[in-house]
């Protein structure tokens, strides 16, 4: 205590004692004490460039006014930013930025929230005196998410500092000099961050925008909402701007300790497919083989009666559940499930290996929180393509590699990542269980001795010297047909190097299906159950009597998607809760029931580090589709089960809370034991995983994000693999297992595997291990 | 004494006298009624009337869309929708203004940056509908057209005073 308190001192801001750490910044400091600064390019979160000069102050005995941005405090430091000399150093400052501003606001797509247009009113001159021609700049095309006009362009440089700091790629930078200065990448390319739409909050006037939401709204038109992020699981806290009844756009709600000011393009984007003209807005039910619209409650009665017959053989029931869905929804579907006697309920859909589910944590999530994977020494990550996958969890590991930590990875695919800093092995998805047992038995953990490779020994040595390290899990581990196998391995090289483990939960509320039960073997609250249901996989075969389908579509979010469809095509009746339309899914539906997707409806989301949080509607439920969890209790009073008489959402969150324990339980996994690889080695090995822009329905139909880069489909391989199978780059290309076939164009590269395909599966089906590939002429299957 | 005279003044109807007396001085006045529709009174260039949408010599639209008279109206009675147009420019999808809301009060007029949304002398116009009083982009552009040539003279004519 005394040592803080030595470490303060007082500086005097017009003529206000403020306390401040000795080398603060003195913008900080007027910040926090809310004395107004004008400036254009400080952030907090990014480096000090002191370009703008917008923030000149006096200081007593200094020559000259100094930019507060750049200014440490010292003790007794008498600064005066009104006194006439500050003034007429911003004010000048502010001439000269609006030299070769343009002038036309009402054209502006920032104009109404833009910063230089706010401090233009407070320093800025009525009349402009500057009658020369102005400087004008061709406005590069970055891509389908952020529009450009760079005439606007103050050289802030705060888009540059994110591509350097934050981003960790330099996509975009300032050449040329003085007037000739010009924002762009350097060779014309689209951006192709996953946090590239941050910049658009980032630039201070209407040089950046957003493309999608370009010139449909003004800022004073719309209401500021709260909600959290429905895409990743790490839940970034958002503001939704909405106008009558329709989401217009989303931007960033500050939260320290989950997202800080940044989220991701998915998170900002994702809204575009809200209002896509696939969304189910009737209630339907099959006559005579095809869907007819009917009322709600023909619709809910006919699925009442469906449900109601599988009371006598509970264990025909398949519960899926979308780990997209909202807590409550989980929680009563799993309730519904359970009171008619039955645990067929899961959530995991994109897992393909069930074999450890008796070692399964009690509740499965990061492990540590966000904040200490930030803080960690050591982060190996098996598995996963983090910055894809997670792309804030990735931001905070790329913070610890800044700070010099190793984050390692042992991965199937080569996975462009920003922060390793670390040996990162790419191997054959069949050798995956093969380097972790190395891995494993480099740090005394394993069964057998086994050969050791360099890299294996290093990353042993850094887990093991690390003081805070953590072994992450992610989502291509999970749906890795050995993923049992990986997960034991990985517990047990935790244990033996003192890390934490982790799993890097998939979606919005993958922890949420653990605390709701939504799980065979669970019950709200991460309880075990006495008699286990079956997982996805099982209930499969044989076809189920009923299916009741939540916010799942049962081709693209299920890792077994073309084996569901066949089993929902023997099915008696399915009754399918959903907010889209998707093919297979009106192809095999009996029952459909208009779900709203979060933007409608109440709702809690636990996110990876286990925060619950709770969100409001943004906007009324479009046509006639409902919230979820009012479908399920509905449809719980139809069938007459006990405790669904809830009245809000906060009524079922509070349930669930109650079966929570107090404290919430340790990442532990237990001792699965070792079973057989599933994964066929041999031929070329597929290795496939879900692409960031296809994780959930609402995504997959937000045009803007289908228009990126990252949202094309292509085969991925070593070039000396591809030529041995007579491919080139560019070639398309069948790729076959069994009856499952997808097509893309080749891409080459070298770092993968030879013998490896890596592929985005848009279609949902997973084909893992010896697969065919064969040249073709187009991308059309016959 | 008051009420004498008052019962004097009530008596010979002295009021009704009064005010026939002035009827009686307009009466053989010059009249400055007009007999409308046949006759028109004289319209001053500031007068608000029914509304238009300006273009350019060139015929391209004035309306960039900036949503300030949207946001000026008091009577909320614009409705703008706007997207960028093929050529990339900010221009109006929907401009509707609702005449049973308007007042007349002529700010969108006074808040246009470009001088596209202005109100005409008109005031001679009816609807036969409820949905008439809704009058979209194309009527407003039309208007615009037929008045352009007084539109631009009075504007011209205001200039120094704006």
């Amino acid at each position: 205590m005394a040592m803080s308190e030595e470490q303060t001192i007082t500086i005097e801001v017009d003529g206000k004692q403020l306390p401040a750490k000795p080398g603060q910044i003195l913008i900080d400091v007027t910040d926090e004490a809310g004395i107004t600064v004008p400036r254009f390019c400080y952030h907090k979160h990014l480096s000090v460039s002191a370009n703008c000069r917008m923030c000149l102050v006096e200081v007593e005995n200094a020559p000259k006014p100094l930019p507060a941005c750049a200014t440490p405090c010292a003790d007794g430091m008498k600064v005066f930013t009104k006194s006439p000399l500050a003034r007429a150093a911003q004010k000048g400052t502010m001439e000269f930025l609006l030299i070769n501003h343009p002038l036309d606001c009402p054209i502006c797509d920032q104009g109404g929230e833009c910063e230089l247009q706010d401090v233009a009113i407070g320093y800025g001159n009525d009349v402009s005196r500057f009658s020369e021609n102005k400087r004008v700049v061709a406005d590069p095309d970055i891509g389908p998410l952020v529009a450009t006009e760079m005439t606007r362009c103050i050289h802030c440089t705060r888009c540059v500092r994110f591509g350097e700091e934050i981003a960790g790629l330099r996509e975009l930078g300032a050449t040329g000099r003085g007037e000739h200065t010009k924002i762009g990448t350097y060779v014309k390319h689209a951006m192709t961050s996953e946090l590239s739409g941050n910049v658009i909050d980032l630039c201070p006037v209407g040089a950046l925008t957003s493309k999608p939401f370009r010139y449909t709204a003004r800022a004073w038109e719309m209401t500021q909402q709260e909600t959290i992020a429905a895409h990743d699981s790490v839940g970034s806290n958002l503001y939704a701007h909405v106008r009558s009844g329709k989401v217009m756009r989303i931007v960033p709600r500050e939260n320290d300790a989950i997202n800080q000011t940044w989220i991701s393009d998915r998170d900002r984007f994702g809204y575009a497919g809200l209002d896509h003209e696939e969304r189910l807005t009737q209630p339907m039910v099959r006559e005579g083989g095809s869907l007819k619209t009917v009322s709600w409650d023909v619709a809910l009665n006919k699925a009442a009666e469906s449900l109601a017959n599988m009371k006598t053989h509970p264990d025909e029931v398949m519960t899926l559940v979308s780990p997209s869905a909202t807590l409550e929804e989980m929680y009563l579907a799993q309730k519904l499930v359970r009171g008619m006697g039955s645990n067929n309920i899961d959530h995991r859909l994109r897992q393909i290996d069930f074999r450890g589910d008796a070692a399964d944590p009690q509740v499965s999530w990061l492990g540590v929180t966000l904040d200490d994977l930030e803080r960690s020494d050591a982060v190996l990550l098996v598995g996963s393509n983090v910055r894809k996958e997670q792309p804030m969890i990735n931001h905070r590991l790329r913070l610890a590699a800044n700070r010099g930590a190793s984050v390692m990875s042992i991965n199937p695919l080569s996975t462009e990542a920003n922060c390793t800093a670390g040996p990162s092995l790419v191997v054959k998805p069949s050798e995956m269980v093969k380097t972790l047992q190395a891995l494993a038995s480099a740090v005394g953990a394993g069964d057998d001795e086994m050969p050791v490779s360099d890299e294996i020994r290093t990353i042993a040595e850094r887990l093991r010297s690390a003081a805070d390290a953590v072994v992450l899990l992610g989502n291509i581990a999970v749906s890795h047909p050995d993923y049992s196998i990986v997960r034991d391995t990985a517990a047990r090289i935790a244990e033996a190097t003192g890390c934490a483990l982790g799993i890097i939960p998939e979606a919005a509320n993958s922890v949420g299906a653990w605390l709701a039960g939504a799980v065979p073997n669970r019950l709200p609250g991460g309880k075990p159950v006495a008699v286990s249901g079956r997982s996805v996989n099982e209930m499969m075969t044989p076809p189920p009597q009923c299916a009741l389908l939540l916010g799942v579509e049962p081709m693209a979010d299920v890792a077994r998607g073309r084996a569901l469809v066949n089993s929902l095509r023997g099915t008696e009746s399915v009754i399918a809760v959903s907010a889209y339309v998707s093919d297979a899914l009106m192809e095999v539906a009996d029952v459909v029931l208009p779900m709203t997707p979060f933007s409608e409806t109440s709702g809690t989301y636990v996110n990876a580090q286990r925060d619950m949080q709770s969100f409001s509607g943004l906007v009324k439920p479009k046509g006639e589709s409902r919230p979820g969890w009012k479908i399920l209790r509905v449809l719980g009073n139809f069938l007459e089960l006990e405790g669904f008489d809830f009245e809000s959402s906060e009524d079922v969150c509070n349930e669930v809370i109650q079966q929570c324990d107090d404290s919430l339980p340790d990442m532990k996994v237990g001792q699965s034991g070792t079973g057989v690889s599933k994964i066929e080695a041999g031929g070329v090995e597929a290795t496939p995983y879900v692409p960031a822009y296809s994780v959930d329905a609402v995504v997959r139909r937000s045009e803007p994000l289908q228009s990126t880069e990252d949202a094309r489909c292509v085969f991925r391989m070593h070039p000396q693999t591809a030529s041995i199978h007579g491919l080139t780059d560019g070639n398309w290309a069948i790729l076959r297992q069994g009856e499952n076939h997808c097509s893309a164009k080749i891409v080459t590269d070298d770092e993968l595997c030879e013998g490896v395909l890596v592929y985005a599966s848009q279609s949902g089906d997973l084909m893992w291990g010896n697969s065919e590939i064969k040249k073709a002429e187009t991308g059309v299957i016959s | 004494m008051k009420a004498v005279t008052n019962y004097v003044k009530s008596l010979f109807l002295f009021e009704l006298l009064k005010g026939m007396k002035l009827t009686g001085k307009y009466f053989f006045r010059k009249k400055f009624t007009v007999l409308y529709p046949d006759q028109k009174a004289p319209v001053s260039p500031r007068f608000r009337g029914l509304h238009a949408q300006r273009r350019y010599p060139n015929g391209e639209e004035r309306c960039i869309a900036c949503k300030l008279c949207e946001a000026v109206c008091p009577a909320l009675a614009i409705t703008i929708e706007a997207e960028p147009r093929e050529d990339g420019q900010r221009r109006t999808t929907r401009y509707d203004i609702d005449l049973f809301k308007c007042i007349f009060c002529g700010f969108c007029e006074e808040s246009c940056p470009v001088d596209a949304i202005v109100e005409t002398r008109l005031y001679e116009y009816h609807f036969e509908s409820r949905e008439g009083s809704v009058i979209n982009k194309q009527k407003l552009l039309e208007n615009g057209e037929r008045f352009e040539e007084q539109i631009a003279a009075d504007r011209a004519a205001q200039a120094q005073y704006r």
